[in-house]
């Protein structure tokens, strides 16, 4: 039972990081219809911009009050990596709107391939580790089992995490359902031509759904970075390929899925390493993933596509 | 795009429908600005937005880099390295604005050009003392001005194709039918003796030209079996590359543990085997749609790699499998001495000539799979496929068996892919799973998309493009001269990735854009890009 509740909380928090990517895929696919195969690697833009802007803040600048300095960090990392995203859909997305379905794909595995390789050769390719900045945390419960007492933690880290995750998609909800900016997303959304025809500049909507996309990743790429303190160029794919997993999983297309999807990606593949084999919880995600979508062939929340003849 | 020219059917000119003509319109057709005056304020207005979006990206990339020293982590910086970048953003755009955004005049021109021209030679001469300035003022003078005639090349080039387009040439389509045949029959011909002609040409390298074209081969094989289940059956396979795995362990187990087993008794084998998986992983998911289909095949091949990785007792795991036997020429082993392929025919032992032996392998293969392609196109089931293709309802009302349809494509193009992993583990006497990663499959699927339109030729030329071109970066030694420290090697994915994007931009739908029909009914007429539907995954 408490070993069971342990999981539970790790595999919720590493569940949200993969949730906030994957509103990035969800909301690119609603909008353009296009998998972003750039988008785990700008998830890795965000978390190596996050950890350069920690290490200026901390070790340059002097600072020393964790909270303000985590603060800053996530705030910088989220406008610079939301200037990649929107730079990366200008130069790779964009000149291909309207062009057949398979074009952008390519550009976006080719976007995938430069990002990846530019973060290598400017950065190198070995490992960066940060030691982890928030030590401890609450004990929720404490039990005996035959190996020896065992104690359920939650620490502060994963606290942050979860709890800005709530917040982050709390806002994001808001924004999307409440501000002209959200209304012109989702009517470009359901009908990019009428929404184009009734005045809604569809290039911006867009191109700000990058930005936000790109934004959120950046959030995820922090919190990946402060939860396992080491980071290196490649962390992008899988990240990328599971979160779109997560939302494919979630229904891809819908926000409240592509949450959904995240956090039961990541319990599973937390549970399976906990309960059973670790090299293989990427297969436990994937058959998942396919065994779901054999039965409800448009994932959990998404909508079922109408066959119009 | 010709609605209004009454004379010639629009379908013989160019594509039809209006993606085809938006794709045209964004490749430059539409009048770009009005000629005369340029505006300099608006050039540089949008050349300084371009530099501080550079700016903005490369601050923590290109300014500063996180390096492990002994107490944790520090900084370094390149603030150099940060202003040669924003500079070079800067005044290339200006260029760009110059030249191709706008059709400035002749003085215009020459300003930002001759700016441009200055401002790099003065980075590639910045900080360097000695008796290298000199060149170096050279070479960055040739740099820029290469850049400059390039972007020129361009400038003139579209304005040509708007002239074109405004006159609506007509190309004539029997003498351009005529010239492809020619050239493929060339093409042919070059291929079937391209060992001689290296050996004859390049002694010095001939070993690594051999290496490179068989690499080649390779890769024009791999796009021509997903060019079933891409190009005709429009299904969108990411996963490609684990039939290619099968295909590779199917015989690297089996001539490891059986000895009997040679590569021209396993290569079936190992097609059957990949089919079989074709089948076993199409079966449930071809119900799903579009990118449904493409994660899932992506999920798949990733599957296939960990438990290639982590099945210890079974594939040996990440240190992989050793010792894979070489092809044999009925019987004769390319060895030195008696009864080897040199010694049978009585002529001088050398190591080329299994490298020559496993070009030809590799081209049967590829001839082979191209030739079965066009073959099973006119057959019913290729008449299927590509009608599944274009409309899955209409093939159902016709009572198309849809699953078995695409279940024959997945399982076909799975077995070449099978053919082409067992000639690889020969190829190579070693597999391991680091052979079979995503960029594998993306690689094949982008040269058979940047190919264009399911067309076999096309990804002739793709793969010549993408990966000979790759590969040579590997020889461009005189570039270390010209930059010092930086290593060509270590750019070569990046320009890959760049490649990829820029081809893309440019053509959208892959470098050959109009194909011959599978069948006819009395007259031959060309297909537009934007009726082939490949890849959309009903």
């Amino acid at each position: 039972m408490e070993y069971f509740v342990q999981q539970l909380v790790n595999g919720l928090t590493l569940g949200s990081i993969y949730g906030l990517i994957a509103i990035g895929y969800t909301m690119v696919y609603g909008i353009i219809g296009m998998i972003n195969f750039a988008h785990g690697d700008i998830f890795m833009i965000g978390s190596f911009i996050a950890l350069a802007t920690f290490l200026i803040l901390t070790t340059v600048l002097g600072f020393a009050f964790l909270p303000v300095v985590l603060l800053i960090v996530i705030i910088v990392a989220m406008l610079f990596t939301a200037a990649w995203g929107w730079s990366v859909e200008r130069i790779a997305y964009r000149p291909l709107r309207g062009s057949f379905r398979l074009a952008p794909l390519i550009t976006a595995i080719g976007m995938s391939i430069v990002l990846q390789n530019f973060v290598q050769i400017t950065q190198g390719a070995r490992v960066k580790p940060l030691p982890p900045q928030i030590q401890g945390g609450i004990t929720l419960m404490t039990g005996q089992t035959d190996a020896g007492p065992i104690v359920v933690q939650i620490s502060y880290m994963q606290m942050i995490i979860i709890v800005s995750t709530i917040v982050l998609m709390a806002g994001f909800t808001l924004l999307i359902s409440r501000t002209p900016l959200g209304r012109a997303q989702r009517a470009c959304e359901q009908d990019t031509k009428m929404a184009a025809l009734l005045g809604v500049d569809v290039d911006r909507t867009i191109s700000l759904t990058f930005v936000m996309g790109a934004a959120l990743a950046a959030v995820a790429g922090f919190m990946f970075l402060m939860l396992y303190g080491v980071i290196d160029f490649y962390i992008g794919f899988l990240a990328g390929v599971k979160a779109f997993t997560a939302a494919v999983l979630g229904g891809i297309g819908s926000l409240p899925g592509a949450m959904l999807g995240g956090l039961l990606i990541g319990l599973i593949e937390v549970f399976w390493s906990g309960y059973f084999t670790v090299e293989y919880k990427d297969v436990a995600a994937f058959s998942i993933l396919a065994i779901v979508l054999i039965f409800l062939p448009s994932g959990l929340l998404g909508k079922p596509e109408v066959e119009k003849v | 795009m010709a609605a209004d020219n009454v004379a010639v059917p629009a379908s013989e000119i160019n594509p039809v429908g209006a993606q085809a003509e938006r794709e045209q319109r964004k490749a430059g057709l539409e009048p770009a600005g009005p000629a005369g005056a340029f505006d300099w304020m608006a050039a540089l207005r949008s050349a300084g937005q371009a530099a501080f979006l550079a700016g903005v990206l490369a601050f923590f990339f290109i300014g500063m880099s996180t390096d492990i020293a002994p107490g944790g982590l520090v900084l370094s910086y390149r603030w150099l390295g940060l202003v040669y970048a924003i500079a070079l953003v800067f005044f290339g755009r200006l260029l760009l604005e110059a030249f191709i955004f706008h059709a400035a005049p002749a003085s215009a021109r020459a300003i930002a050009a001759v700016v441009f021209i200055l401002v790099v030679i003065g980075m590639m001469a910045y900080g360097l003392p000695g008796s290298r300035q000199a060149n170096r003022l050279l070479v960055g003078a040739v740099l820029g001005a290469l850049v400059v005639a390039v972007l020129y090349v361009v400038a003139r080039w579209r304005s040509g194709a708007r002239t074109a387009a405004r006159t609506k040439r007509v190309e004539a389509a029997p003498r351009f039918a005529w010239l492809a045949r020619a050239a493929t029959i060339v093409l042919l011909l070059v291929a079937a003796v391209l060992p001689f002609l290296i050996t004859t040409f390049f002694p010095a390298q001939q070993r690594q030209y051999i290496d490179l074209a068989i690499l080649i081969m390779t890769y024009v094989m791999l796009g021509w079996g997903l060019n079933i289940v891409v190009g005709l059956a429009g299904l969108l396979d990411l996963g490609y590359v684990a039939f290619y795995a099968v295909g590779a362990y199917s015989f690297a187990l089996l001539s490891t543990h059986f000895d009997f087993i040679g590569f021209w008794v396993a290569l079936p084998l190992a097609g059957m085997l990949a089919a079989m998986w074709g089948l076993i992983l199409g079966f449930p998911v071809l119900r799903l749609r579009g990118d449904y289909l493409a994660i899932v095949t992506l999920a798949f091949g990733e599957i296939i790699r960990i438990v290639l990785l982590n099945w210890y007792q079974f594939t040996n795991g990440p240190n992989g499998i050793s010792g894979i036997p070489k092809p044999t020429f009925f019987g004769l082993e390319f060895v030195r001495g008696s009864g080897g392929f040199a010694d049978f025919f009585g002529i001088e032992y050398s190591t080329i000539h299994r490298f020559m032996y496993l070009y030809y392998i590799i081209l049967i293969l590829a001839l082979v799979t191209n030739f079965v392609t066009m073959r099973l196109r006119r057959l019913p089931i290729g008449r299927a496929w590509e009608a599944l293709r274009e409309d899955e309802i209409a093939c159902r009302s016709l009572g198309i068996n849809t699953t078995n349809t695409k279940l024959t494509a997945f399982a076909i193009g799975a077995m070449f892919g099978g053919f082409a992993g067992s000639f690889f583990a020969t190829r190579q006497g070693f597999v391991s799973p680091e052979s079979f990663t995503f960029i594998e499959s993306a690689i094949i699927l982008a040269i058979v998309v940047l190919g264009g339109m399911g067309s076999q030729i096309g990804v002739v030329i793709a793969s010549v493009v993408m990966i000979g071109g790759i590969e040579m970066l590997r020889n461009l030694d005189f570039l270390q001269e010209i930059f010092p420290g930086v290593d060509p090697v270590q750019y070569r994915m990046l320009i890959f990735g760049l490649a990829m994007v820029a081809i893309m931009v440019w053509k959208p739908r892959g470098l050959i854009t109009t194909r011959e029909p599978s069948a006819v009914l009395k007259e031959k007429k060309k297909i537009g890009a934007d009726l082939v539907a490949q890849g959309e995954g009903h």
